[in-house]
Order: structure tokens, then sequence, then C-alpha cells
């Protein structure tokens, strides 16, 4: 059996330059460099198949001929060609590199924008299915949403192929993403190929290939570039996750360790009938342990109508007090709006960073007189006192968790904004196809 | 394996066998196709020159399938459009035997089999076309037209007045792989899978300059 030469040197019929062909008997149709004549690389005297007729030439980013290392693997660049597709009038090109390794066949690299997609044939025909109403395929455990079907024409070709190639060539083409991969199908009137590719950094491609200058920069957002959020939202709501469940541990762990002891409860009554001092003093209770906070808990039963309490919390030994006023009112009743209410009979206050010491609390309630309002009724209540000691401080917990929530919710609206404009360059552009959250394994 | 030791009918030079159960084998030398008749061979004809070779497999190339290591001992040469197509004839460690095919460097392993059908004729078969084997859904995924070429080394059956050949080949959700053959009465059925070139370990390789 006789061994070929893996390069073979011919001229071209057209313009006599020199034209290598480098994976001989594997290429069917070669393209002279010089002049872009398609040429018949199966006959020896390299037929010509098809003349440029094209105005301007366009420079492959990896030379024709360069050999790189994708995984450790040699691969020559042995064919390039653009292709295009028209949408709403506007053509998109992109370029194409044929890869070649004369043990594992062929690869592709595709290019556009600067967005590079590392592309092999697929050897399972994916099943079609449908996601949330739109078409999709599954193949190899992954759903693939559908994201555009069109014509693709090839406009430049250069180098070879191991199959026929002619500018002008049409097939149809259908992509489905599930970021970072692609699959692609390719119908001609002959046959169906699938194909997969993976999304890929341009320095990736531009290492492989030793190239000295920097790959073009990425522009807009590819059909299967992986989102930068997808991972990101994962993590952040696993963090924010992880955060309240600490934050709710310790809430629970400051709800038993805290003293929470009542060292105040008493029943009282106040009438404005009543016309001699409002005011009264408390018996003396002991507030123990360290600096902490003091609960006082005020339960009435007001019923349309409002009291105010002066309060004092004096330290016996020194005198030092805390004043502070709380009002109390609830009134409710029908209108033409329905019933309606307004404030509570009860009421709540805390009181931060009070020493340990003995201390009393001074009481001043007040209600509306007679004198003051004109109803001819006195104004009565019961009411309780209670007073606390450390008590658990839920408030702050509760405003730490809804800060906690603020990185995640950002990072969700930055991802969705970003699966929006993927989906805006697709065939369901406007729509509601978008989907913030794919359904597919993207993470 | 045993050794089977034989001498070519028509230039006597000596003929080995790789795998005792082939039935036909081409001489080394003078190229012609033998099969065995009885104790005999038999000189069928001749091998016309191969074209160039562009598969890195060859004859005793050895490789692991399935946890079963496996040897080429023979092949058939086929051509159709994109170019030269082997199907390279591998015998197993267990007495078995199967095929590799390489085209376009795309590898698939499969194993002749009773079809669990009936195969429809060669002017019924279509692309598109399905076929429920066994739980599996095949689909026939490209019609060739190929032209027989030629053969070399040890196969499992006669294989040497051929011209054209049609072949429709099967494609799964999982890649699996099949072939119909209709290059016989009834037609052969093929199945077996698509693999990775790395997944099977070949050794003795055809080496490409430069590579």
């Amino acid at each position: 059996m006789a061994t070929p030469p893996q390069v073979k040197a011919l001229a071209c019929p057209n313009c006599g330059a020199g034209v290598q062909v480098r994976t001989y008997a594997r290429t069917l149709n070669v393209v002279c460099v010089n002049c872009l004549t398609v040429l018949d690389a199966s006959t020896p005297e390299l037929q010509i198949l098809q003349k440029f007729e094209g105005a301007t030439r366009i420079r492959p980013l990896v030379p024709l001929g360069k050999r790189g290392k994708l995984e450790s693997e040699a691969w020559e660049n042995i064919g390039f060609q653009v292709r295009e597709i028209v949408v709403d009038g506007v053509p998109y090109q992109w370029h194409e590199y044929l890869l070649f390794n004369p043990y594992k066949g062929y690869r592709y690299l595709t290019e556009y924008d600067g967005h590079w997609n590392d592309v092999k044939t697929l050897k399972s025909i994916p099943s079609p299915c449908t996601v949330s109403g739109k078409p999709a395929v599954q193949v190899l455990g992954r759903t693939y949403r559908h994201f555009q079907s069109a014509e693709a024409t090839t406009v430049y070709v250069m180098g070879e192929f191991p199959w026929q190639v002619r500018v002008g060539d049409q097939v149809r083409v259908a992509d489905y993403v599930a970021p970072p991969f692609m699959v692609s199908s390719e119908t001609t009137a002959d046959e169906v190929t699938w194909s997969i590719g993976e999304y890929t950094d341009g320095r990736r491609i531009f290492q492989a290939f030793e190239l000295k200058e920097a790959p073009p920069a990425p522009r807009g957002v590819y059909a299967n570039q992986p989102s930068p959020y997808a991972g990101r939202t994962k993590r952040a709501w696993t963090t924010w996750l992880f955060l309240n469940i600490l934050l709710f541990a310790l809430m629970f762990f400051f709800s038993i360790f805290t003293g929470n002891q009542v060292v105040l409860d008493k029943s009282y009554y106040f009438t404005t009938a009543s016309k001699g001092e409002a005011s009264f003093v408390t018996d003396v209770f002991e507030l123990k342990g360290r600096i902490s906070n003091v609960e006082l808990t005020t339960s009435t039963d007001l019923d349309n109508d409002w009291a105010y309490f002066g309060f004092a919390l004096v330290n016996e030994a020194t005198g030092q007090g805390y004043d502070f006023g709380r009002e109390v009112s609830c009134y409710y009743g029908r209108d033409s709006d329905g019933s309606w209410s307004e404030g509570g009979r009860n009421d709540s206050v805390v009181i931060p960073s009070v020493p340990p010491g003995r201390y009393y609390l001074r009481v001043e309630p007040e209600m509306q007189s007679d004198a003051s309002g004109g109803g001819s009724a006195d104004h009565r209540m019961n009411y309780r006192l209670q007073l606390r000691r450390d008590v658990p401080y839920n408030a702050f917990f509760w405003f730490a968790a809804l800060l906690l929530l603020v990185p995640p919710v950002f990072t969700s609206l930055r991802r969705a904004g970003f699966e929006t404009r993927r989906w805006n360059e697709s065939d369901y552009a406007g729509g509601s196809s978008g989907g913030s959250d794919s359904s597919s394994s993207d993470d | 394996m045993s050794h089977v030791k034989a001498f070519c009918p028509n230039c006597g030079a000596p003929v080995e066998f790789l795998w005792s159960s082939a039935v036909q084998t081409t001489c080394e030398f003078c190229k012609s196709i033998l099969v065995r008749r009885d104790v005999s061979l038999e000189r069928v004809g001749q091998v016309a020159d191969l074209p160039p070779d562009v598969s890195p497999i060859q004859i005793l190339t050895e490789g692991l399938y399935r946890g079963k290591s496996f040897q080429v001992v023979g092949r058939i040469l086929y051509e159709y459009e994109l170019g030269g197509w082997n199907e390279w004839h591998c015998v197993y460690n267990d007495g078995t035997s199967g095929w590799l095919s390489d085209a376009q460097a795309e590898y698939a392993v499969s194993f002749l089999v009773q079809p669990p059908a009936p195969l429809p004729p060669a002017d019924r078969i279509a692309r598109g076309g399905t076929f429920h084997w066994n739980g599996t859904l095949y689909q026939v995924t490209t019609i060739t037209r190929a032209r027989y070429v030629g053969v070399q080394g040890e196969l499992p059956f006669e294989y040497w007045d051929k011209s054209a050949a049609l072949f429709a080949d099967l494609g799964t959700p999982d890649a699996r792989f099949g072939a119909i053959d209709y290059t016989e009465n009834p037609p052969l059925l093929f199945l077996g899978e698509s693999v990775g070139f790395d997944s099977l370990k070949l050794k003795n390789l055809r080496e490409f300059e430069g590579w």
C-alpha cells in the first residue's frame, strides 16, 4: 500500500501560483489562495470548478496551514469559509475554519463578532421536543432551545475541503442553544448533518495557534455565550440561603439565651373623673445582669378612644431616669367604604442599654378631659404594664434579612438582562421567549 | 487465533491466516483474491492497485472495544462522493469478528446481526425512514451510493465480484450506528455505535509524516 506524501505541491491552472494539498487523498476541493479559484483536487490536473468573482478578499484570523494545539492535540487549519445569513434584509456573516488531524479527522472553529465556537460533528441524532411550547431538541442528556433558523450561503472560500465547496452553496441551518453549548443542523436536499459547538474564548484559540495579536473583542451577546451571571446567580442565592440560616440560628440563639425576664406585671385603672394627681410610681424592681434592654408593653381596653402615657424608668440609687412618652389610640367604625380601623389597644417599646440596678417606673396616664374635648362622659380605661428585662430584639434580624436579599436580587436582574440581550438576536426577539431561568442545565 | 498456513495457488507464496474462520484472503505478493474451498485455496480474482490510503488504520492495527481486544485482519475499500471509505475487518480475542469503519475519519464499530424484522428493499429505503429494533429508534441518516474498489486481507465471507454498492446509514439519539448493506440479497444489517478515535486505544497505526 503506497503511503502518499502528506503535503503535495501543485500549480493552479488558473493563475500558476503554487497550490498545496495538505491532506492529499482526503481533500476533494482545494481553493487557490492566490486567485481563489475552486479546483478539483481529485483530478491530477486540478480541474477548475469555479472562478472567484467577488471583489474583496477576506483575511482569516488563523492563517491557512497554521498548526495549533487544542487539548494537547495538533490541529492544522486547512480551510476557511465565510458564510452569510440574511435576517430582515440585514446580512450577517461568520467565519468558519476547518481543522484537520490525520487520526482524529475534522473539527471546526466558527467566529462571529469576536465570539468563537469549537465545533465537532455530532454522532447522535437529536430528538425534537418543546420547551414551554417552543421548539427544542434533546441530545446527550441536554435540552437545547431553538434559537434561529435561516438559509446560509457560502460567500467566500479558501484552502482545502473534504467535500464539494462552491461560493453560492446554500444550506438551511437551525441553531439550538443550551449555553455554553449549541447544536446546529444543516439541511441540504440530500442530508441532514448535526454538529455540536462549545462557546470558547478567542484568547484560547489565539493561544492555541500562537498568534501574536490580540483576538477581536466580542461584541454583544452570542447565542450560546454562557451567562456571566448564571453561576453567580446560583452562588448568590446559595450564599443568601446560608446567611439566612445563620441569621435565624443567631435569632434562635438570642431568643433562648436572652433573659427575657418579667420584672413588673401589674394592672391599673384610670379615669378622668378622679381629680387627683394621675402620676404614680411602681414598686422597686431589680434589673439584673449586664447592660441590656428593657421592654415595656402597655395593654389597654381603649374603645374608640386614646390615651397618653408619660413614663420614666428611674434608677433608685442615682435618680437617673429614662423619660419617654407613648400614645395608644384605638378607633374603628364603618363608613361608605366599609369598615375601617386605626391604631391598636396595645403598645410596646424597647429601651436599649439599661445598666443593672434597682429601678422603679413612674407612670403618668392622660386621657381626653371633658374640658378640652367637650364630651359629656368621663373617659376611663383598664390597662396593664409589663416590663421585661433583656428581650430578644428581632427587628434587627428582619432588617438584616432584608439587606441580605439585595445581592441575589441584583444578580438575578443582571442575569435576566443578559438573557434578554441573548434572545433579542434570535427568532424570538421581542417576545416573552427569553426566560431568565433557562430550564436546561446551564449552571 | 491459530495461524493456518497455506500457499497461494497462483504464485506459491506462503499465505498465513490470522483468523481461522476467514473465508477469503488476498496474497500479499501477487494480489490474488483467494477463497477457501475445503482444504485448498482457490484464486477467484485479482485486486487492482488500491488508491493511496488516507486511513490511519492498517492491517495488524490493534485496539480495544468494550473490554475486548481486537486486531485488524482485512478490509473492504469503497469510494463514494467524498472519497475513500474503509470497512476494516476486526477479529476479537474471543474469536468473533466485526467491523471498524473509517469514512472521513468518522469511526464506527459494528457487527453483522440477524435483522430483527425483514429489511426494506433498496428501492423502498429513504432518508428519514425509521426502524424500531430492540427498543431503539434507528433513523436513516444517509443513503450512500458507493463504488467497490477492492479488498485486502482476511474477510468473513466471499467478497470480490462487486461493483456498485448501496448503503443506508442509521443513527440513533444515543450515538448508536447501523448500516444496511444492499450488495447482498437479502441485504445485510450491521449494528454498532459511533466511537471516538481515542476510545479504541489503537496501536500499530500508520504514521503520517510530520504528525
